[in-house]
């Protein structure tokens, strides 16, 4: 990368693990629902996991 | 000649939405896989370096331009979905605007993350405070009240109507932004692609399109998967969705829906 590197691998990377967390909390989510579904005393949740 | 009309308005209530959007994931996760693979090898591997000074950091231009698009554009159909949802009373569209959010905040910050990797060795600093970065910071700062002003609001609806005024008036941030480079004298350097034409290599501006492409198909994606989980969450008491309550008593019925 002409010396680069650190500056084109970093903003890649950055993308990477930014959009891939995105994908891994929504799968996250998805699992709490799942277990939500079966088990109703976790039906209460904060607002702020909602929005997210 | 018969002519067959799709009713689009059927497609507003959450209970017919929330399979649609269901079926339509797999395809636009998909449709990003292949274009992010196409976008980085045409940017990596095809297009050429960037004469000048700028040289092989011109790389980060390929994913930082299309996350400042999506950080605005993501902006704008936030604020829109919001809107009507605050005028025309209607629930799934307040919670597009929420399923929006997270995404265009991420977007917006990966802008200024990459934006501060490119201005490093090109213009010799990290950051500095002109109108392009100032405005964008502020963009950021906007999609972060939405998303806390909303949840700090116990009521989904009260949280709904108080998010759409103030993305409805932050949406003044959007042109700004735009048209800072014309307005002001900044650092910043003026627009690539523009009416008249563009200056990049045709290879590097296919790069570049590939990959906002790439992030539209990931944006819709991710809003689709995360409007499901926002609609399974706030509508768990309605009667469609109904087969939850049933294995919750009995859990030896298994649940039709699938998340």
């Amino acid at each position: 990368m002409g010396g680069y590197g650190l500056y084109v691998w970093g903003a890649y990377g950055v993308t990477l693990v930014l959009l891939g967390g995105e994908v891994i909390m929504l799968l996250k989510r998805k699992r709490d629902l799942k277990k939500r579904a079966t088990s109703p005393q976790l039906e209460t949740r904060s607002t702020i996991r909602e929005t997210l | 000649m018969s002519q067959k009309t799709i009713n689009w308005y059927k497609y507003a209530a959450p209970a017919n939405f929330y399979p649609l959007a269901g079926k339509m994931i797999p395809w636009f996760t998909a449709i990003t896989v292949i274009l992010f693979a196409a976008g980085l090898y045409v940017g990596f591997f095809v297009a050429p370096t960037w004469g000048g000074d700028q040289k092989e950091s011109y790389h980060i231009i390929f994913i930082h331009v299309p996350a400042a698009w999506m950080g605005m554009f993501l902006y704008v159909l936030m604020a829109i979905y919001a809107g009507i949802g605050w005028a025309f009373n209607a629930r799934l569209a307040s919670m597009m605007a929420t399923a929006i959010s997270t995404t265009g905040a991420i977007f917006t910050f990966i802008s200024l993350v990459t934006g501060s990797l490119w201005g490093r060795p090109a213009w010799g600093v990290w950051w500095v405070w002109d109108a392009r970065m100032t405005s964008t910071l502020i963009l950021l700062f906007l999609y972060i009240g939405f998303i806390s002003l909303q949840s700090s609001i116990d009521d989904p609806r009260r949280a709904d109507r108080t998010g759409a005024v103030l993305a409805l008036v932050g949406l003044i941030n959007v042109p700004i932004i735009y048209f800072s480079v014309q307005w002001w004298n900044t650092l910043h350097q003026g627009a690539t692609i523009t009416a008249k034409g563009y200056r990049m290599v045709p290879s590097q501006l296919a790069a570049m399109l590939l990959l906002l492409a790439a992030c539209w198909m990931y944006s819709i994606a991710v809003v689709l998967a995360r409007v499901r989980y926002i609609i399974r969450e706030r509508e768990r008491e309605a009667p469609w969705l109904s087969a939850e309550t049933v294995s919750q008593t009995r859990p030896s019925v298994k649940l039709k829906l699938e998340l």
